[in-house]
């Protein structure tokens, strides 16, 4: 079976070393993690986990029951990109003295629909987001000009679904715990 | 009102709320607050000294697996915790309640590299169910009452506590509340209702069924539910090595053991079934074979608390994520009265071949020396099938598992999944302190009892009473069955030279005989069994003993090996 990109998400309580718990179940299976990105919910004390890697779906699916077994996970699931509106952020430093001579700056930035953060005498920053593809692309017009840094950040993502899962998870959980104590 | 007590009080306080009688442990640096307030509470809390960490957490899981609690232990931080890994692991892979609390530096030098400091979260995470590092004194009735409810809950698990010892000296406000719920675990899911009905559908429309039960039997304690279930429709009952003994070895519908070196009617009717019902079990490829050929024929139900395990190693056509008393409980009314006669008898004709050509010539050898099998059914005999079985790991471990006998549920004690040696006389001694009342025979191999040999120290000091087998071959048994068979006959790092075993259970106040001929077997068993307080027998077994059947491992059963030279081929 051919391998595609899958994005992971993973919905934890703030706790301690869950990366690691997290990690470990890709390593097990010889997983690379392509891109990777934590950061708190809208839900207040839920964190979410973003990854991408390269898979098949019979393996995601035991990935992501693997996952959900660790103790202060509470949801997590798999996504190709057609179920999911998904973006990255990329951050390019380029020499100042190189982009002014460049008569179609403004063109670039406008094609790419591009930032800029920060000139100074000596660098400047832009900022650029969306699919990899299309940072990829503007890294390659303005290598040119001799790119000094570059980075992009890790996929972030939302479901296509109208169904809020971990929400209603939450909610479930809620009316668990009343039963359990009354 | 509420006083203020240190750390170390706080975890002996919280054991004692959480029922905890017994605890496996060694003390060392780090630990030292926690081992001096259990001198204080030595009559609500029985400690019992091992001599290697290891050992304290075989010997809880034998305690656990015995009585159906959560085994303890405590043990001091760096080597003290690293010891206890394989113990852990053991007890991850074979779903075993273990609560395990190693003692940590102080957390102002944690990451210093600092005396006998080891990341214990960072090594436990992965063989454990859940691991906690308590840094306060007042997070330890949480994280104690959290680790033991994730610990016996759902499919059970070993859970680690790392107790820094800033945290053991501490003091804090001393109030205890048991744990019942965690929002991001439910360790009991609700059963699917209309999964019930598919599947109940599913055993009643077929003719040719078969039940593998496992060890979640054991655990959700479904033994009769399996019982009422296998009756009521007529269904033959096979177990996984875990679940022997959840059905009594005589009962009608028992049709033996699965897997490498199990039986062969259960393994071949793998082949010829229908409908595979798998029941707390986990498809591992010591059962399986090839599993991507295993029951591929058949459709097959699983009924698992642990989701993770459906559709893992085998494709399932039904599954059932529950906790098999109450799945099986769901089942029953809407289970039709069958009879399957035919296919029952079908079973016939594979054990008269295994009879005949395996199970005679190994219990009743026409050979002058012993077989190991031959020992096993002797003392199964002997104890009227009533007592525990404890093995090692190895050829002792597959012989006792085939021809030792059971009368009673949680009778088998061994290291399924990761096939520890050195497992086994630890996890006797535990076993014993679950159920002083209950004899319990631990069989061994030469190899596996030097592994963890200073724990008889433990029934030195203890005064305890185990009988204990070494099946002597001189070699690594097992593993020299695979060179004869696979590796043409190359003994590498095989063969043993032993130390005199009868001297050093006498250096340890065991009393001991050397078994060297047929004739003295019986009366040895005799004397063993009779006499009160702890026994080893030496016994001089047959050198090249094989372990058949064997279905070579990533091969199906219709590779099943009935001997060295010849295939089974089914009449």
């Amino acid at each position: 079976m051919d391998n595609i990109l899958y994005t992971i998400t993973v919905f934890s309580e703030n706790r301690v070393g869950l990366l690691n718990q997290i990690s470990i179940i890709f390593t097990r299976r010889k997983l690379n993690i392509e891109s990777l990105s934590v950061s708190p919910s809208s839900i207040k004390g839920i964190h979410k986990f973003t990854i991408t890697t390269y898979s098949d779906q019979e393996t995601m699916e035991k990935v992501v029951k693997q996952i959900e077994k660790r103790i202060d996970v509470l949801k997590a699931f798999f996504y190709t990109n057609k179920d999911i509106v998904y973006q990255e952020i990329a951050l390019y430093k380029v020499p100042t003295n190189k982009l002014l001579e460049e008569e179609n700056l403004e063109q670039i930035i406008r094609k790419h629909n591009a930032r800029i953060l920060e000139i100074t005498k000596e660098y400047t920053v832009l900022e650029k987001s969306g699919h990899s593809e299309e940072t990829e692309s503007l890294f390659n017009e303005l290598k040119q000009y001799g790119i000094t840094q570059f980075v992009r950040s890790g996929r972030v993502a939302v479901t296509k679904s109208t169904i809020e899962y971990v929400t209603d998870y939450i909610e479930e959980q809620k009316s668990r715990k009343d039963k359990m104590q009354s | 009102m509420s006083q203020k007590i240190k750390g170390a009080e706080a975890l002996i306080k919280a054991l004692i709320e959480e029922g905890v009688t017994t605890i496996f442990g060694y003390p060392g640096g780090a630990i030292i607050p926690v081992f001096d307030c259990l001198y204080d509470y030595r009559e609500k809390l029985n400690h019992i000294l091992v001599r290697h960490e290891q050992g304290a957490t075989h010997a809880a899981q034998g305690y656990s697996r015995i009585s159906g609690k959560t085994g303890v232990v405590i043990a001091t931080s760096g080597p003290g915790a690293t010891n206890l890994i394989t113990g852990i692991s053991d007890a991850m892979m074979d779903s075993t309640p273990l609560v395990v609390i190693t003692g940590q530096i102080s957390s102002a030098f944690l990451g210093t590299d600092a005396f006998q400091e080891t990341d214990v979260i960072g090594i436990t995470q992965p063989v454990t169910k859940w691991s906690y590092q308590i840094r306060n004194a007042e997070d330890i009735p949480w994280a104690v009452a959290r680790a033991f409810y994730i610990a016996s809950s759902g499919r059970p698990g070993p859970v680690v506590l790392d107790f820094a010892k800033n945290a053991q000296v501490g003091e804090m406000k001393w109030s205890y509340k048991k744990c019942n719920y965690i929002r991001s675990y439910i360790p009991v899911p609700e059963i699917d209702k209309a999964e019930i009905v598919k599947v109940a559908e599913m055993i009643n429309n077929s003719s040719r069924p078969m039940i593998a039960a496992g060890h979640g039997i054991m655990l959700s304690e479904a033994e009769e539910e399996l019982l009422k279930l296998a009756e009521k429709a007529d269904i033959p009952v096979t177990n996984t090595l875990l679940g022997l003994s959840t059905i009594p070895s005589d009962h009608y519908l028992y049709k033996g053991m699965l897997g490498m070196h199990g039986n062969i009617g259960a393994n071949y009717h793998t082949l010829d079934c229908d409908l595979f019902i798998a029941i707390g079990m986990r498809f591992d490829d010591r059962v399986t074979g090839d599993a991507k050929q295993y029951v591929a024929q058949a459709k097959v139900i699983h009924i698992d608390i642990d989701e993770s395990e459906f559709d893992k190693n085998v494709k399932t056509t039904a599954s059932i994520h529950g906790d098999a008393k109450m799945v099986i409980k769901a089942l029953i009314p809407l289970i039709e009265k069958k009879s399957h006669t035919e296919w029952l008898d079908s079973f016939k004709s594979c054990d008269e071949v295994e009879t005949e050509k395996v199970i005679k010539p190994e219990i009743y050898p026409e050979s002058e020396d012993i077989h190991m099998g031959e020992v096993v059914n002797k003392i199964s005999e002997a104890t009227g099938h009533n007592a525990v079985l404890v093995t090692d790991v190895g050829q002792n471990q597959m012989l006792s598992a085939r021809y030792f006998k059971f009368n009673h549920t949680k009778s088998i004690i061994t290291s399924g999944g990761l096939g520890t040696m050195g497992f086994g006389l630890p996890a006797a001694i535990g076993a014993k302190f679950g159920a002083p009342e209950r004899t319990i025979c631990y069989f061994t191999g030469d190899g596996g009892i030097q592994m963890t040999i200073e724990e008889l120290g433990v029934i030195l000091q203890y005064g305890i009473d185990i009988k204990i087998i070494i099946l002597n071959n001189n070699f690594l048994g097992m593993v020299r069955q695979w060179q004869e068979l696979f590796f043409n006959q190359k003994y590498s790092q095989t063969p043993l030279v032993n130390p005199n075993f009868k001297m050093i259970a006498n250096a340890y106040g065991i009393k001991a005989e050397d078994v060297e001929s047929r004739e003295e077997l019986d009366g040895a068993i005799e004397r063993m069994l009779n006499n009160k307080g702890s026994y080893l027998l030496n016994i001089k077994v047959e050198e090249k003993g094989m372990v058949f059947p064997m279905i070579p491992a990533g091969h199906t059963i219709n590779e099943l090996m009935l001997n060295s030279t010849e295939k089974y081929i089914k009449q």
